[in-house]
């Protein structure tokens, strides 16, 4: 194992999207026969050193070699199929074809009159099925199997390949207990044969499970290479946060100890994403929702929002109850709501600013359904003005906007109704840094005209002005902490952990 | 390891072979619904089964099966052509324009008769290739390209016809739409024969592997290897030749071009389609599928017409019938259409 190089060696890698650095100098080297774990917070530069690594993307400088030798180009697919292989959150896989095309799609075996043999093609994948122990029939139309069959299959053919370096993103996202153990001895199983993993993680539970190395990745740059044994949780936590801006916490006031609850949120559970949710939200409060992105904290957001109805428990607003899964109800109930994905769920992008920013307040804009033109421009001016929306006017499509210019009008629609409790998703997510400091310091002042406010983000940045952070993990609230938290601390609780200080 | 294989392998038998039974059982939907309608057309009259009155039925459905056929290969890659019915029209149209003596009709008379059907099929090819320009070289909507040259292609064929229907074609454009071959007509043959080249190709050829692979998932086809332009260069090419061939066919039975013919049939081919298991979102469906699905629409028209339905009729409960096959094949396929 010394004596042979390495099955994967990146050095100064560096990977720039027009002004943006996605990786800066980076490097990682992975020895044959290890499982080596690639962690690092949203935006740290995984994604990206994947994509170079599996010939995706070229890096613009730096170099790749897999075994000693240089990488292939680009273009020559089949020999990067041979060195490497990832297998996605997403399916590659064909649903509508069986297993078995599915593994040798584009390969098939030829009988003699030149059609193919499906006879050959099924029992060939059998056969490779069999080799590595993957127990599902070949015959099953892949749309069939569950995500971790599915898994099995993809990892068979990337073998079947040549590959014996394998690439696993966030393999256990949407695996339960007892698949992630079996694919645990799986993974296990396969490094024993000589198969290389990279398994990248948010759960560092699981990298101190399986992982004999770990590398972490903090801004688009490597930060640490280090054998799993020999690195404390607590240091490979502070790895990922980085030693900057601990102590947190603004010189805002605190809110009024008895304010009336907004939000009274009891015994909430919703299967498949939370359970035994309660929690209170006081006027002038602003209280984080933290968590990593399946953690179940949107789910909860949008449940207050009325994008969701709970299962069960209570849900009130400002003293009333709307009705569960109602979005107008939710909006009648004094909610303003910022949306995860603005482009998903945000703005409307060929409609115009004064539209967008009116949308939840058709009523307020003329009589029996008539929009009165002058009055919407009229809203959108004071909206444009208040939120510094740098824009020539009103009628702008919002397509033709900056990114935190349109994140301004998703937040602007949000306070039109003048809102009693704003919750916000990922609110300063693809945005600049001085349109975040100004829709973070809105958000303040919106908490101190008597508004409660729940964000739900795992930005840290985002959560330092909450006066107290709830943190969700596998869809329950394990922690509170309050305002003054150590970044360590709270990373490490959303991303499950305990640390053993 | 070894307990794992045995507590999936337990638990695994009965639900698997259920669904790979569904899966191929789907192929065959339609099959119980020709079964229940050759009953009731033998109870309406005793003709129904009669073999001459199922050779008319397969000769009066062979054209539009072959559109049928164009348009299954063209959605199963996740595309769309509207603009075959025009082709349908305008491929015999320019064929019989460049053919036909002066005095009869629009005919220039320019070539002789023997060109008539080359020049038909090398319309449709340059249709196609203009059609595949606009969607994959240019990167177009599918639907939008080919709608618009549904209207230019009908268009033109109204241009150079006069708006008239063009008579006295040459014998040769005649032949394949009228001759008998072994007691059934040519045209029979010739969409019996398609349709199973078809069931081959896409069942049995890596070519046509590739088709459902691109429709299902265009960058995971992509990652295969597979030359996914190149392939819908081929099938959008090849449907629109199929469009000229089955206007080639119409015209010989007719003995004539009219400048509205295959006017509406695209409407008739996407209902079979669709009735006959291919998705409008790609990637699935069989050709055997698409044949029972044309085969269901013109055995239902044929029952209605023996048991003497009013022509004025005909259309709305054509539409009807459209309805109920859909919802059929929505319960028995389980899922609903998307």
């Amino acid at each position: 194992m010394v004596a042979a190089p390495p099955v994967v060696e990146a050095t100064g890698v560096t990977k720039r999207y027009g002004s943006t650095v996605a990786l800066h100098d980076a490097a990682i080297t992975i020895e044959q026969g290890q499982t080596h774990a690639l962690v690092g917070r949203n935006g740290a530069g995984k994604s990206t050193l994947v994509s170079v690594l599996t010939g995706l993307q070229a890096p613009d400088e730096g170099t790749i070699t897999f075994g000693g030798e240089p990488a292939p180009r680009l273009t020559d697919r089949d020999a990067w199929r041979q060195r490497v292989a990832c297998v996605y959150q997403k399916s590659t896989i064909l649903p509508e074809l069986t297993v078995a095309e599915n593994l040798f799609l584009n390969r098939h075996d030829h009988g003699r009159s030149g059609l193919i043999s499906w006879r050959t093609v099924r029992t060939k994948a059998r056969e490779l099925l069999d080799t590595w122990s993957v127990d599902v029939d070949v015959r099953l139309p892949a749309g069939e199997l569950d995500v971790e069959q599915r898994q099995f299959v993809e990892i068979a053919r990337a073998l079947s390949f040549g590959a014996r370096f394998i690439i696993l993103d966030e393999p256990t996202a949407q695996l339960d207990a007892a698949a992630i153990a079996r694919l645990f001895s799986r993974i296990t199983e396969l490094q024993r044969q000589g198969v290389t993993f990279l398994f990248i993680s948010h759960h560092l539970q699981e990298v101190y499970e399986i992982c004999d190395v770990v590398t972490v990745f903090r801004d688009a740059r490597h930060v640490l290479t280090a054998a799993v044994d020999s690195l404390p949780r607590a240091d490979l936590v502070a790895a990922m946060t980085g030693e900057a801006a601990t102590e947190t916490g603004t010189g805002r006031r605190t809110p009024a100890e008895h304010a009336a609850p907004v939000l009274e949120m009891t015994d909430a559970a919703l299967p498949g994403a939370y359970e035994d949710v309660s929690f209170q939200v006081r006027a002038g409060e602003i209280v984080g929702l933290a968590g990593a992105a399946s953690s179940g904290r949107i789910e909860i957001a949008e449940t207050i929002a009325g994008l969701r109805a709970p299962a069960t428990g209570s849900l009130e607003i400002a003293g009333t109850r709307p009705r569960p899964g109602s979005v107008p109800a939710a909006l009648r109930a004094g909610v303003g709501f910022v949306p995860q994905d603005r482009h998903h769920q945000g703005y409307v992008a060929q409609m115009s600013i004064a539209d967008n920013g009116t949308l939840t307040i058709p009523d307020r804009l003329g009589r029996a359904g008539f929009i009165d033109g002058r009055r919407r421009d009229g809203f959108a001016r004071d909206m444009i003005g208040k939120l510094a929306i740098k824009t020539p006017g009103p009628e702008l499509p919002v397509s033709g906007l900056s990114g935190g210019n349109q994140q301004k009008v998703v937040m602007a629609r949000a306070l039109a109704n003048n809102p009693k409790l704003l919750v916000l998703i990922n609110p300063t997510a693809g945005v600049d840094v001085r349109s975040k400091e100004f829709l973070l310091g809105k958000v303040e002042e919106v908490a101190e005209s008597g508004a409660g406010v729940v964000i739900a983000s795992d930005e840290l940045d985002d959560l330092r002005l909450c006066d107290r952070v709830l943190v969700v993990f596998g869809g329950r609230v394990v922690a509170e902490m309050p305002r003054g938290w150590h970044d360590h601390r709270l990373v490490a609780a959303m991303e499950g952990v305990e640390l053993d200080d | 390891m070894t307990d794992t294989q045995t507590a999936v392998t337990t638990a695994a038998p009965a639900p698997t072979s259920r669904k790979i039974a569904i899966a191929r059982l789907r192929d065959l939907a339609l099959i119980p619904a020709i079964i229940v309608i050759a009953i009731v057309g033998q109870l309406v009259s005793p003709v129904f089964l009669r073999g001459d009155n199922l050779v008319n039925v397969l000769q009066t459905m062979s054209e539009i099966a072959i559109l049928v056929l164009a348009q299954t290969l063209v959605l199963i890659v996740k595309k769309m052509d509207l603009s075959l019915e025009s082709t349908v029209g305008l491929a015999p149209g320019v064929a019989a324009w460049l053919t036909v003596p002066v005095g009869a009709g629009h005919g220039l008379g320019l070539l002789p008769g023997g060109w008539s059907v080359p020049i038909t099929l090398a319309v449709g090819v340059v249709i196609g290739v203009i059609n595949a320009l606009f969607i994959i070289r240019f990167g177009l909507n599918g639907f939008i390209v080919t709608l618009g040259m549904l209207i230019v292609l009908r268009g033109i064929l109204t241009g150079i016809s006069g708006g008239q229907t063009f008579f006295r074609l040459p014998a040769s454009m005649l032949y394949l739409g009228t001759t008998q071959w072994l007691g059934m007509p040519a045209s029979v043959w010739l969409c019996l024969i398609l349709f199973a080249a078809g069931i081959v190709v896409l069942g049995f050829t890596s070519f046509g592997r590739s088709l459902y692979a691109i429709g299902g998932n265009v960058d995971a086809a992509k990652a295969a290897g597979i030359r996914t332009d190149r392939v819908l260069w081929i099938v959008i090419v090849t449907a629109s030749l199929l469009a000229a061939l089955s206007g080639l066919l119409l015209s010989g039975r007719l003995a004539s071009v009219a400048s509205a013919q295959g006017n509406g049939y695209i409407f008739t081919v996407f209902a079979a389609a669709v009735i006959g298991g291919i998705s409008l979102n790609g990637g699935k469906g069989t050709m055997f599928g698409a044949f029972t699905g044309i085969l269901l629409l013109f055995l239902i028209q044929n029952v209605l017409t023996l048991a003497g339905v009013p022509a004025q009729w005909i259309g709305a409960l054509n539409g009807t019938i459209i309805l109920i096959a859909l919802a059929l094949s929505r319960v028995t396929g389980g899922k609903a259409q998307e």
